[in-house]
């Protein structure tokens, strides 16, 4: 699907779409993705043996990297061993560091590639291929039983059940906890790579070329994983406003 | 009979597989006026469309609950305490 066709992300076209898209949060520049100025004294007091500094990167990355990793490995415990064991790699990395990435994406990058390792040998699969890691799962983003068939004489691939206008929810419905917590399980279900993307992208708020730094992806890569899972949690979820709807 | 209708020369079928594009700016000039054409026309592939940005909003929206401490901080902080040489803390 997605053929890389530039190697710069803001090519022409890109900004009004990504201001109005809400997952992406506008106004962050490319410039920001890379080591803000902060890091070079957080990285530094890290070096001089800062606890307290060291506690506070805990505290900040400590819960996106249990979740990344719960997205690949089948326990909480074991989860929570690989986290242990990032952290080890990140203690061992750091007079490496060279702030080519940014710190966090470089904590997530030993997280996820610890986390993916894990849970290969767990399931005892040949490990994925690095090279095709969006083969995992090509599913339609929408049931094809929805359109006409491309032989329709009016509508040749066009919605023969489109889908229903959420716009008539009131929005305390639409971000009520039961909503909140069918997202979270839907982006719970999805298969680890999506779940990594999704969860950067879209619940914590990440630059696309961040994400390809922490996940080794190519932009292109980085947007059909990001598709596949929103196509999926949007299924979801129409299923069950629906349900909604019609309660209502 | 009349002839069939595709806005944009996209298919419905195929606007929900290049709405994530779209959305990162990924599509060539020409595909984004294609696009929009088709979307000017097409009430369902608009209504989809929002639907994955709305989704994206939940994504973000899911968020809070889920934060919670690093479970062992003593054996992280003994582990800094040894990487820096300093196993009394």
């Amino acid at each position: 699907m997605s053929v890389e066709r530039s190697s710069h992300p803001r090519s022409a076209g890109v900004t009004r779409d990504l201001t109005a898209a809400p997952g992406m949060r506008e106004g962050r520049s490319m410039t920001e993705a890379t080591a803000p100025p902060f890091e070079d004294e957080l990285l530094e007091r890290l070096r001089a043996g800062d606890e307290a500094a060291f506690m506070a990167l805990v505290d900040r990355h400590g819960a996106l990297m249990l979740r990344i990793a719960l997205g690949h490995v089948g326990s909480r415990a074991v989860a929570e061993e690989v986290v242990q064991e990032a952290w080890l790699g990140v203690l061992q990395g750091l007079g490496r560091f060279e702030g080519r990435s940014s710190l966090k994406t470089w904590i997530m990058r030993i997280v996820a590639n610890r986390a993916r390792t894990r849970g290969e040998r767990e399931r005892r699969t040949v490990p994925m291929s690095s090279l095709a890691p969006v083969d995992e799962d090509a599913q339609p983003a929408v049931d094809p039983g929805r359109f006409r068939p491309a032989d329709d004489p009016r509508y040749p691939g066009g919605w023969a059940v489109p889908p229903q206008t959420w716009a008539g929810l009131p929005e305390d419905r639409l971000i009520a906890g039961e909503t909140l917590r069918r997202v979270r399980a839907a982006i719970g279900r999805l298969p680890p790579r999506q779940q990594e993307v999704i969860v950067l992208r879209d619940v914590e708020g990440w630059d696309a070329e961040e994400v390809c730094e922490a996940l080794d992806l190519s932009l292109g890569n980085q947007r059909v994983l990001l598709h596949r899972a929103r196509s999926k949690v949007r299924g979801e979820l129409e299923h069950y406003l629906s349900d909604l709807g019609t309660a209502a | 009979m009349s002839e069939p209708v595709i806005p944009g020369g996209i298919s419905c079928r195929e606007v929900v597989e290049i709405v994530t594009d779209y959305l990162e700016g990924a599509l060539a000039p020409e595909q984004v006026e294609r696009l929009e054409v088709h979307l000017g026309v097409c009430g369902p592939c608009r209504v989809y469309v929002e639907q994955i940005r709305t989704t994206a909003r939940l994504a973000a929206a899911a968020e809070a609950e889920e934060l919670e401490r690093h479970p062992d901080r003593e054996a992280l902080l003994a582990a800094f305490r040894a990487f820096r040489g300093d196993p009394g803390g």
